[in-house]
């Protein structure tokens, strides 16, 4: 009886896999699914390693070549490309083996961990920006973050991906400056509640809803994240004076220290001296 | 600007701030300028010689504590040349180190970055 169930469970498995005859894949399960289609787990055969299979939805590579036209340390590598024997296109790319960016964060990284990751994903999109690439559905679920700590951003948009609300620009038209509020969205995400001032301020500015009041692009968001950790004013806030302040004090706060020692010093030199 | 002319700009510039304050005693007012010249140039030996090691260690800490000792070496030379008013010399002198070396840490760019 046992040994049926699990024949059973399996041939169930199988029959729900697509069939990936003539490939050099062999399907191990299901690990996602996007507007365009399903990626699974399999075994490249021929070379003998794990890689990831994305299945279109559609006969459409365009996706593929999108992505193989980006090589990034932060875009996921595209393998192959190819067709299955019922028409649907489908890529090869390497399977990452982290956290998915939601998952990643209920390990509650530090504030330094999570700036990392925003400006390696900003990194990624400026630099598909540049090649005249956008991503059209940036959100937690299309970014992995590795083993090592390497970021992935991946699932690159074609025309057909209207994007997830919760992080899509209410433009009518999506270009890069949609992105850019992607990319805010993702910031605000990143720190539910928490998120000092000037890293409100910066989702803030890159999810106005006039793309004109946004960050004209993601280097440019990419500044001001900068900016915030080195402790400068970021472009996005005219920060109150009191701010101002507690910001110099913080950053040059070794300074003071001497000054104020020094000026401690004279004072007391200046009582206890002997005439 | 490099490393050893930030500690000598900010060594004069501090030096030449320490060496004011003894203005503040009655007794060294007629001595007011040879005191200036002389707490100049020792501000700026402690910046020459801070600036030099901060173009080979990246480090403030370190930076901190060698333009303090620096300070403190060159104060207590000027104490001894007078036998006299060496707290008065000395500690002042060592946090103005301390912060000269804290300054060629933080300002000017380091040896590896003008290659």
């Amino acid at each position: 009886m046992d040994l049926n169930d699990a024949v059973l469970d399996h041939l169930r498995h199988v029959a729900a896999l697509p069939d990936v005859t003539g490939t050099r894949y062999e399907l191990e399960s299901e690990i996602g699914r996007g507007g365009m289609g399903v990626v699974y787990a399999a075994r490249d055969r021929q070379l003998d390693r794990r890689v990831a299979l994305k299945i279109l939805d559609s006969a459409l590579a365009g996706e593929a070549q999108l992505i193989a036209h980006l090589e990034h340390p932060a875009i996921v590598p595209i393998y192959e490309t190819g067709r299955l024997p019922d028409g649907r296109a489908f890529y090869a790319m390497k399977l990452v083996a982290g956290a998915r960016l939601d998952h990643y964060l209920d390990g509650a990284p530090s504030l330094g961990e999570r700036l990392r990751v925003i400006r390696r994903i900003g990194e990624a999109l400026a630099f598909a920006h540049a090649r005249g690439v956008i991503h059209r559905d940036l959100k937690p679920q299309n970014v992995m973050v590795g083993e090592f700590g390497e970021v992935y951003v991946m699932d690159w948009g074609v025309e057909a991906v209207a994007g997830t609300p919760a992080f899509r620009a209410p433009d009518a038209r999506l270009n890069q400056r949609s992105d850019v509020y992607a990319l805010g969205a993702l910031l605000q995400c990143m720190f539910p509640g928490t998120a000092p001032p000037a890293l409100c301020a910066i989702a803030d500015k890159a999810m106005q809803a006039d793309p004109a009041a946004r960050y004209p692009d993601a280097p440019a968001f990419l500044a001001d994240i900068e900016r915030f950790q080195e402790g400068l004013a970021v472009e996005a806030w005219s920060e109150p004076l009191w701010h101002r302040l507690r910001r110099f004090a913080s950053r040059n706060a070794v300074l003071l220290w001497l000054l104020a020692a020094y000026a401690g010093v004279k004072f007391l030199v200046f009582f206890l001296r002997t005439p | 600007m490099n490393k050893i002319l930030v500690g000598l700009i900010w060594g004069l510039i501090l030096g030449a701030i320490d060496g004011a304050t003894a203005g503040f005693y009655p007794e060294t007012r007629n001595l007011m300028a040879g005191i200036m010249v002389g707490s100049s140039i020792k501000g700026m030996l402690v910046g020459l010689l801070s600036g030099w090691f901060a173009r080979k260690v990246r480090s403030t800490k370190w930076g901190i504590a060698l333009g303090a000792a620096f300070g403190l070496l060159f104060a207590f030379l000027v104490a001894a040349m007078q036998h006299a008013h060496y707290l008065e010399i000395m500690m002042p002198g060592f946090i103005t180190g301390a912060i000269i070396g804290f300054l060629t840490q933080r300002l000017g760019e380091p040896e590896s970055a003008r290659l």
